[in-house]
């Protein structure tokens, strides 16, 4: 299981737009993925859940993998969210 | 039906133009619970009423990509993916098979718990995401119904666009060259059609309140987004004006962005300070896109208005914080909140009053619940180690109501030095000055703070004894009324004899005839809209102070409003 804590930098935060990028990115890989912020924790691959737990910028989460590619995915998925301009 | 309403300006411009209502025909959802054998038709249903909504979507998606652009279309992508979404179907399937709930009864209820959950979310630019999964919700029981929504498609000339609320399924379907502005009865300056309005650079004003079912289709209508205003069925002479002001406007924009990166100087060499009114954090690009150097009023209310509960420190923070940051080093003046009888909070249960601006509202409550106060207080200290900001407090009329609230202040930032969290030590405090009573000891007030900012609107309204709100008495709501003017000097005078300086965030701070006078008078900081602070400076560059001292001299000796305006717009032509 490999996971790291990264901030949200974009302006508006993951919300429809963004958001979908990131669950998007999250189901090209056979890891599970989960997204934990604060102390909820979330299938990553699910935008609705992203959205329902509105996560903002400044935000600090956490991202969560494990499987095959659990390396790859934390770093594609990180990678994503401090390249969102939006 | 003729008449003017008011709603909040959501995107800048004007329009004339013919209305055109959308409005959405209502399904009737059976309450009734079905039967066990048809469990399986109902699955069947929603599963068909997805696929035929994921159709609509995909379509919209290729619509969109080609009349919006590759970005905006990307915003179906994500309404797909949540429409697919497991939780919905599983959720979905679960009610009408225990509950035997009908497929529409069932979706409706599954989305109405996803919204709930969103609009209770702290950041408002989330919590308004919420009409994304409203939108995707109504099409899915739109299409399990089989039941077709009207749309902006049937658009086939230009018009000014009526709607309870648009949503991005809404807007897709239209022609952007058929538009001429939206208004809708709900939303936000944060809300999609804002966002859409702006980025079309067409006029929009949202949150109107009952409008639609005022309108007729192709009554004829004028919308002003500048004030916020919607006149349905003009007369030909209010349409006459309209035009000219447009065609002014468009004219205007052109020679006043050139102006955007120069100083508020007169041509002898006096500065003052052009800066910008906001209601919210969306608000700064477009303060500084009109070259705001500054906000000389930020109003914090509706940080707590349309929510079900006061908002949260952090959240407060996160508004504050991201206002200076953007504002880069120039100052904003956060006022505290300025709330009372004559709005509805649902968690702060405020009695009603026969006369709200009389009553308990602004510092008044703050001082009477401090918990409130202190929230803020800690919120807007906290955001001071980001950038430039001041504090402001409303509705003052006594100097122990200042030493009342600079304590309140202190003790928030001892706990804040406890805590060890950083901000401004040196951060200024002023007051507005908005009631006669505080106009008239300025000399005492102003030994309490560091500067004064007067608010024109409720000034003229207590200074004058006129309802601002009550249009039989409008002839009498005077700005221009010598009692105000003379005020208006005063305070400024006042805080010049004490090595302070007076802005003023009302709207006679946008108004051309009254900069000339008020420059004159040496008011140091205009706060207004930001569209208006173009024409202000091109008038101030224009000027020579000397002159207008002299003409500020000159005017305070008038008998009547109307003979100052007489005078005002005399030495304004020779400006044209």
């Amino acid at each position: 299981m490999k996971s790291r804590v990264i901030e949200i930098v974009n302006k508006t935060g993951l919300h429809t737009r963004p958001g979908n990028l990131f669950v998007k990115e999250a189901k090209q890989f056979e890891s599970e993925i989960w997204v934990k912020k604060g102390e909820e924790q979330f299938n990553a691959k699910s935008l609705l859940k992203l959205m329902k737990v509105g996560v903002s910028r400044g935000d600090k989460i956490e991202i969560i993998c494990e499987g095959p590619d659990e390396d790859k995915a934390l770093d594609s998925l990180c990678e994503l969210i401090a390249s969102l301009e939006e | 039906m003729f008449g003017k309403f008011k709603g909040i300006s959501a995107s800048q411009g004007i329009a004339i133009g013919r209305a055109f209502i959308l409005k959405h025909e209502k399904i009737c959802i059976s309450d009734e619970v079905i039967s066990e054998i048809n469990i399986g038709k109902e699955i069947e249903r929603f599963y068909k009423g997805r696929e035929r909504a994921e159709f609509q979507l995909q379509e919209l998606r290729q619509k969109a990509e080609i009349s919006l652009g590759k970005n905006n279309a990307e915003i179906f992508e994500g309404h797909i993916e949540i429409l697919l979404d497991n939780s919905i179907e599983d959720d979905v399937k679960s009610l009408i098979e225990n509950r035997r709930f009908s497929a529409e009864k069932a979706i409706k209820q599954v989305i109405n718990e996803n919204v709930t959950v969103m609009e209770d979310l702290d950041n408002p630019y989330m919590r308004e995401r919420a009409a994304d999964i409203k939108d995707i919700g109504q099409r899915l029981l739109y299409a399990t119904a089989n039941v077709e929504l009207t749309s902006l498609a049937d658009l086939n000339e230009k018009m000014v666009v009526f709607a309870a609320d648009l949503t991005p399924s809404d807007t897709a379907q239209m022609d952007k060259s058929k538009i001429l502005g939206f208004i809708t009865e709900t939303g936000g300056v944060t809300s999609h059609v804002a966002i859409m309005a702006q980025s079309m650079e067409i006029p929009a004003v949202v949150g109107t309140g009952r409008i639609v079912d005022q309108v007729k289709n192709s009554d004829m209508v004028i919308l002003d987004a500048s004030m916020g205003e919607i006149i349905i069925n003009p007369t030909d002479e209010q349409i006459t004006e309209y035009k000219d002001k447009m065609h002014l406007l468009e004219l205007s924009l052109l020679e006043l962005a050139k102006l955007k990166n120069l100083p508020a100087e007169t041509i002898d060499g006096r500065r003052v300070e052009l800066c910008a009114n906001i209601g919210s954090d969306q608000e700064v690009d477009n303060a500084l896109k009109h070259g705001a150097e500054g906000i000389g009023l930020y109003r914090t209310e509706f940080l707590f208005m349309d929510k079900p509960q006061m908002p949260t420190e952090e959240e407060q923070f996160r508004a504050y914080r991201k206002v200076a940051e953007e504002m880069t080093g120039k100052a904003v003046i956060i006022r505290t909140m300025d709330i009372g009888g004559d709005k509805d909070l649902s968690y702060l249960k405020i009695p009603f009053e026969q006369n709200p601006f009389l009553g308990w509202r602004a510092i008044r409550m703050c001082l009477d619940s401090p918990d409130i106060l202190y929230v803020q207080l800690r919120a807007i200290l906290r955001a001071s180690h980001y950038g430039k900001i001041r504090i402001m407090y409303p509705m003052i009329i006594s100097v122990s109501e200042i030493r009342a609230l600079n304590e309140i202040l202190n003790n928030v930032k001892q706990t804040l030095r406890d805590d060890g969290i950083p901000f401004d030590e040196n951060i200024a405090t002023g007051i507005m000055i908005e009631t006669p009573a505080s106009a008239i000891i300025a000399k005492q007030l102003i030994k309490e703070v560091d500067f004064f900012s007067i608010g024109t609107n409720d000034l003229t309204q207590y200074t004058l004894a006129v309802d601002r709100g009550n249009e039989r008495i409008a002839k009498l709501y005077q700005p221009f009324h010598p009692a105000v003017l003379s005020l208006i000097s005063q305070v400024i005078q006042a805080s010049h004899e004490a090595g302070k300086w007076t802005g003023m965030c009302g709207e006679l701070a946008g108004n051309e005839q009254a900069a000339l006078l008020l420059a004159g008078m040496g008011l140091d900081e205009f706060s207004m809209t930001p569209s208006s602070i173009g024409k202000i400076k091109k008038i101030i560059r224009m000027s020579r102070y000397s002159d207008l001292t002299a003409l500020s001299e000159k005017v305070l000796d008038l008998s009547n409003s109307e003979e100052v305006i007489a005078v005002l717009n005399d030495v304004l032509k020779k400006y044209r």
